[in-house]
């Protein structure tokens, strides 16, 4: 007798599993995916690995160009010298050496030297630990010695004199954060209203719905004028406001989503065995909305970035000393003569950064949208 | 057809209502006034003044008041641009930001369409992976960072271009500006022409045509593109009402005198008549390209019915 061979069942494949690995296969979005989660992991610890501190002014390297090399410049360190002495009333014997890390200046003067004159030299960023030393008999000469500080400004520096590269990475801070935040308060939203609307339909469809079409009439930069008014010009508020504006799209989507859900057997069913509306709606409805949402939520990201930039840019938005990518592209658009670096810097992290966001919407639509099978 | 349109245009005044009471008592709740500057006015004066502008009446007096006025087509005094009334900035703001908005309109549905076309017939070549990468590269970029690049490069470096200003409208300074505000438009309406455009040479009636041996030109361009048309149509409409009724960021970085300066300022300012002009004409341009949108629908596509 042969045994009876019995076929291996058959495994099924979730939508999801189906979905995540075509995700896997779409080479653009997985490298968006990557670069994503670098930029995001750059701008948590980049600022504590700069050197700098975001709001840290260094007046004696304002607008300084992107260098790899420390600043001071060799030839910048003996002007910087006699500048800072100049108001010292010393006169200034030649040369100024440079001595490994120190400087030695020697100052001569008609009375007595006062040693708090090294202050002047303190005062420099370039200066640090000046002391007057190799004082003659008669104490009217003598030479001050500082130490040279060394700073690295790999970006440069902006038109107050602070380090562009942590205020950038600071800066992918703040705006991420926006996005993600007014994202979440958009979806929550609009997925309640819309799936509500939606599954009662009748008159509280049309009612809410008309609702939707008149807000979506109103010039959008209206409300969020209204919303920095109401809110001053804090920004934590304000992008949950700004969530609060940008969920008219999701509710549209979801409504047509949860009309077309509802007269499906399953929903059918539920309602035979006699569960209730907000039971139908958070165990059969919301989960089945997942996809489209998921869609939306990662296009809906990079318009909030956006957006917050924009409303910086208009000077709405985030306030210094904090700063956005936004605020940064405002800055240096107003010096695109004098220093293009300062508008190219923030500009390719903040196209970068929704570059990838719109690759990784568009490979999830495509990985999750049935019709393209 | 003209029934249709009067009845849409009358259907449009109770939403225009309703969006101008929306926005009369949004504008008015949000805190301080037209004439609240950094340094206080003298008691006397403001009192004056709010007595001149109405502002001391009750609100929905007020509410009534400029219904009254909109319905005589007055919309009033601006508050802040003193001596100009809100009407004679339209008029000459307006025409600005209309030929710009327009240039750019056409420009992006021109370019959009072919580049899309190209895209989606050589789908999945190099030339479509190009094309999709500048596309999402124009909608990723913002304006404000479009703007001030093409101002350097082509004003200021090459010297080709005014890099700003508006010069009495000649052709020359118009160029950076309708570039820069149809770049983005550009890249949505590629995106839209390649999708639809792919799905379109799938379908049976272009099979049919092949079939019937015409030539891949007719293939494409009659029949393919008569239904590809139509997602950038219905983009084509709101799209049209906010290109033509000017872009802050354009007009602020070029100086150019368009009217989507306006918006931004008066809101900051509580310049109450001028919100609500600005607000009113969007809103009337918004109304006016769904309906053209909608009458297009009608004419491409013979399966749309008005009604």
């Amino acid at each position: 007798m042969t045994a009876v061979v019995q076929p291996r069942p058959v495994e099924g494949r979730s939508l999801w599993q189906d979905g995540l690995a075509r995700l896997r296969r779409n080479r653009a979005a997985m490298a968006s995916l990557v670069f994503l989660v670098l930029m995001a992991l750059a701008c948590l610890a980049g600022p504590y690995l700069t050197g700098h501190a975001y709001d840290q002014v260094y007046r004696s390297y304002v607008k300084v160009g992107p260098s790899l090399s420390p600043y001071p410049k060799a030839e910048a360190i003996a002007p910087a010298a006699l500048d800072a002495l100049k108001r010292a009333r010393v006169d200034v014997g030649e040369p100024v050496e440079i001595v490994g890390e120190s400087v030695r200046i020697p100052v001569s003067s008609s009375r007595e030297l006062d040693p708090r004159i090294v202050r002047y030299v303190d005062r420099v960023d370039i200066f640090s630990g000046a002391r007057l030393e190799e004082i003659a008999a008669d104490g009217r000469s003598g030479v001050i010695v500082a130490d040279i500080e060394r700073f690295t400004f790999l970006f440069g520096t902006d038109a107050t004199g602070r380090d562009l590269l942590t205020r950038t990475l600071i800066a992918g801070r703040i705006s991420l954060t926006i996005g993600l935040l007014a994202t979440v308060v958009a979806i929550l939203i609009g997925v309640t209203y819309g799936a509500v609307s939606g599954y009662l339909g009748g008159r509280v469809d049309l009612v809410m719905m008309r609702v939707v079409d008149i807000l979506y009439s109103l010039p959008f930069i209206f409300f969020v004028i209204l919303l920095v008014v109401f809110f001053g010009r804090n920004f934590v508020l304000m992008f949950i406001a700004v969530g609060a504006v940008e969920w008219l799209d999701m509710a549209r989507i979801v409504r047509g989503q949860t009309l077309s859900l509802k007269r499906q057997e399953f929903i059918q069913a539920a309602e035979a065995l006699g569960v209730e509306n907000v039971g139908i709606l958070r165990r059969h409805i919301i989960p089945n909305l997942t996809g489209p949402v998921v869609i939306y939520m990662t296009l809906l990201v990079p318009r909030v970035i956006l957006l917050e930039s924009f409303l910086s840019f208009l000077g709405l938005g985030v306030q210094e000393p904090m700063t956005s990518w936004g605020v940064l592209i405002s800055e240096g658009a107003r010096d695109i003569e004098g220093n293009p670096t300062m508008l190219l810097f923030p500009a390719i992290f903040l196209t970068t950064t929704l570059f990838a966001l719109n690759f990784i919407g568009d490979g999830l639509r495509d990985a999750l949208d049935p019709k393209d099978r | 057809m003209f029934g249709y349109v009067t009845r849409r245009l009358l259907t449009a005044i109770p939403t225009l209502f309703l969006i101008v009471t929306g926005a009369f008592f949004l504008i008015r709740v949000a805190p301080g006034g037209p004439f609240n500057l950094e340094r206080p006015l003298e008691a006397k004066v403001m009192e004056n003044l709010n007595r001149i502008y109405h502002l001391d009446k009750p609100l929905w007096e007020q509410y009534l008041y400029y219904l009254g006025n909109l319905a005589l087509g007055d919309f009033g005094p601006s508050f802040v641009y003193r001596d100009f009334s809100v009407a004679e900035l339209f008029a000459s703001g307006l025409p600005v930001s209309i030929q710009i908005g327009a240039g750019a309109l056409v420009l992006a549905l021109v370019a959009g369409t072919l580049l899309g076309i190209a895209s989606a017939l050589r789908q999945n070549r190099p030339t479509d992976y190009g094309i999709v990468g500048l596309a999402t590269l124009g909608i990723t970029i913002p304006t404000f960072v479009i703007a001030p690049l093409l101002s350097l490069v082509f004003g200021v470096w090459l010297g080709w271009l005014p890099a700003g200003g508006w010069g009495d409208g000649a052709w020359s300074y118009k160029v950076l500006p309708i570039v820069t505000l149809a770049l983005p438009q550009i890249a949505v309406v590629t995106r839209l022409t390649r999708g639809a455009m792919i799905e379109a040479m799938r379908s049976h009636h272009i099979r049919t045509a092949r079939a019937y041996g015409l030539k891949p030109w007719t293939v494409v361009v009659v029949h393919a593109l008569r239904s590809a048309i139509l997602p950038v149509v219905s983009y084509a409409g709101p799209a049209a009402a906010a290109l033509l009724t000017g872009s802050v960021v354009v007009e602020t970085i070029f100086g150019i005198p368009g009217v989507g300066r306006y918006f931004v300022q008066a809101a900051l300012n509580r310049d109450y008549t001028l919100v609500m002009g600005t607000v009113i004409v969007i809103a009337i341009f918004i109304i006016v390209f769904n309906l053209v949108v909608d009458l297009l629908y009608a004419l491409i596509d013979p399966r749309v019915r008005l009604g």
